[in-house]
């Protein structure tokens, strides 16, 4: 098995404080890939890692083969990654159309880049609705489709989502979901950072338990999902 | 479901609309200016002595100039504040080097050497002569370059940290002036005495001397339409999309691949461009460069002037421009003036001007914090405070 992402044994620190503590993971072509645990247990930190807006203290990710440890958050975005933020993170102030024309700001092809708008506002109808309305004024679950539109503007090969269901109704934590695995179908892989670990494995193939900076657990995301420690410590049973 | 009749593409809110204000608001500014030009420079002479000494009073053709000196200036100043969202206290540093750059390259000061390049004064004359248009360039080129100097160790900084340090510079640069009449013997600036008179300017063949005010008039407005242009442009363009990126949320703008050192050493060498042209077209308006007029308060003015007019809109900011520069240089005398004549009293108002700022100020963030002409109305995204708290919460 290729690997588009290879991430080994990765440490990262806030100061003097180790926040992930030499962990290892990989994800290939076409995977959907979660990454599940408590809070602090530095699932957000591994991915604002790989997407460069924090820089490894030891350890390597390599992508398509490439070292992109270390590399500028652009440059990152550069090479096909593209992360929908924790919190969202979307341009409050400017309308629903101009923050995905953010999305694809580093693309000049601009009638690929009128595709993937009408391939977003296809999978979230309500966006288009939206379209020219202050993105400050939509809804939580709104603003969460269009953090994840406008990752997908950038037309990436892998896809860093953090935490999509938060503090979303269940409803629309379903929908967010199911629409990522329309994108995994449309063949775009997908890492997925969740506190949501029944949802996220019920989508993932693969899964990584993260606690406490370590990785504790691995393996398919059904196995885990039947798995006693799993379900006592996350999933509530 | 009834509602799917409601879904489907919403008709654009014309891009149009923005251009076509862009244009009135545009066409506003060339007929006002044309109209003022031929009031003072044909029509004044010829009104009765009454009228013209009201004119003379409460709005002399000096501060005309002066006050479009600002525009050009603020209009910088609203690059890096408005479009970029980084604060800039020290804006004054860039005025400071592009009134020397015009006392440098366009009069007799450097005695040492005899460069002529276009200038308007007999060869034989020593210093550096270059024409007023080429020390435009030159001047542009040097606030671009002490910018990205500044900036490229500052930028890395945020918001307070950032205003500090620029508040720094803005200290340094100016005191390099006036104590700069001997680095190690070499003359950088004469000091206080500062240095003039400077050379004319040549428009189309003529030579304007200081007292040429309608002229210089012409081409002080020509400089700020050419600021005006290249706003609007860069505002249009990817540039002020990243910029204004920047300015909601770096982080997320670095995640959308805008490379943020990069952006913002930009608007932090745009926005001193611009105060570079301001400093060698302030430079020719006062015949001269001297130390001790680059101070502190003059970035406040100009942060005062992009806050009042509604920082990003092009067009508000040159309002509030020229209302603030109006009433600094004229609006408090006279009509402190004629307050005293009116009612006997002997108070002297020019001296309360930072009061009067500072309550104007506080009025505005209170009532107006947007400005006078909030970007939004022009229908582009940017600034309205009323609905950032929801915004923020995001329901």
């Amino acid at each position: 098995m290729s690997a588009l992402l290879e991430v080994s044994n990765l440490k990262v620190a806030y100061g003097k404080i180790l926040a992930v503590k030499g962990i290892s993971l990989t994800v290939a072509k076409g995977e959907i890939v979660t990454l599940i645990g408590s809070n602090g247990a530095g699932k957000s930190t591994t991915l604002r890692t790989i997407s460069g807006l924090l820089h490894p203290k030891a350890g390597e990710i390599t992508f398509k083969g490439e070292k992109i440890s270390g590399r500028e958050g652009h440059e990152i975005v550069a090479k096909g990654i593209c992360q929908s933020p924790e919190g969202r993170r979307i341009f409050p102030r400017m309308t629903v159309a101009e923050n995905l024309d953010l999305g694809a700001f580093l693309r000049n092809d601009k009638a690929a880049i009128a595709e993937d708008q009408e391939n977003v506002l296809v999978l979230f109808p309500r966006l288009r609705e939206r379209l020219y309305q202050r993105a400050g004024t939509l809804s939580g679950g709104e603003q969460q489709m269009l953090a994840v539109g406008r990752a997908m503007m950038g037309r990436p090969e892998l896809l860093l989502l953090d935490e999509p269901s938060m503090g979303l109704a269940p409803v629309l934590v379903e929908l967010i979901f199911d629409t990522i695995s329309k994108i995994r179908e449309m063949g775009t892989t997908i890492l997925l950072v969740e506190q949501n670990a029944l949802a996220a494995l019920d989508v993932a193939d693969r899964a990584y338990v993260l606690e406490s900076g370590l990785i504790t657990m691995s393996g398919d995301a059904k196995e885990l999902l039947r798995n006693d420690e799993v379900a006592k410590a996350y999933l509530g049973g | 479901m009834a509602n799917q009749m409601t879904i489907g593409t919403p008709t654009r809110k014309k891009k149009g609309g923005d251009a076509l204000s862009q244009k009135k608001w545009a066409m506003g500014f060339v007929i006002a200016a044309a109209i003022v030009y031929v009031l003072y420079g044909f029509v004044l002479s010829r009104l009765p002595f009454g009228l013209q000494d009201f004119f003379r009073t409460w709005l002399p053709a000096t501060s005309l100039n002066e006050a479009l000196v600002w525009v050009i200036c603020a209009l910088g100043l609203n690059i890096v504040v408005g479009y970029a969202g980084l604060l800039d206290l020290g804006y004054v540093a860039f005025w400071a080097i592009g009134g020397y750059s015009a006392g440098w390259f366009m009069s007799a000061f450097f005695q040492q050497v005899n460069i002529h390049l276009g200038g308007t004064t007999v060869v034989q004359s020593r210093g550096i002569h270059i024409s007023f248009w080429g020390v435009l360039i030159l001047a542009a080129i040097i606030c671009a370059f002490f910018g990205i100097v500044i900036g490229a160790p500052t930028l890395r900084l945020k918001s307070d940290y950032l205003a500090l340090v620029t508040l720094g510079f803005g200290e340094i640069i100016p005191q390099v002036f006036v104590n700069g009449e001997n680095i190690g013997g070499f003359n950088l600036s004469n000091g206080t005495k500062g240095i003039t008179p400077l050379d004319n300017i040549n428009l189309l063949g003529k030579q304007l001397g200081p007292f040429d005010l309608s002229q210089k008039y012409i081409i002080f407005v020509f400089l700020t339409s050419i600021m005006v242009f290249i706003s609007l442009r860069l505002r249009g363009g990817r540039l002020g999309r990243a910029w204004l990126a920047i300015r909601e949320d770096e982080l997320a703008a670095s995640m959308m691949g805008v490379p943020l050192m990069r952006t913002k050493l930009s608007a932090y060498a745009v926005g001193a461009m611009a105060g570079g042209i301001g400093g060698v077209a302030f430079a020719t308006h006062v015949n001269g460069v001297f130390a001790d007029r680059f101070n502190f308060s003059i970035s406040i003015i100009l942060l005062a002037m992009v806050v009042l007019g509604g920082m990003g809109n092009v067009w508000g900011v040159m309002v509030g421009a020229l209302v603030i520069a109006w009433v600094n240089s004229t609006g408090l005398p006279a009509g402190g003036n004629a307050f005293n004549n009116v009612f006997g009293t002997n108070i002297n108002f020019p001296s309360y001007n930072f009061l009067i700022f500072g309550l104007v100020l506080v009025l505005m963030m209170l009532f107006k914090r947007e400005g006078l002409l909030p970007e939004s109305r022009l229908k582009m995204v940017l600034h309205e405070h009323d609905d950032d708290e929801t915004m923020k919460a995001g329901a």
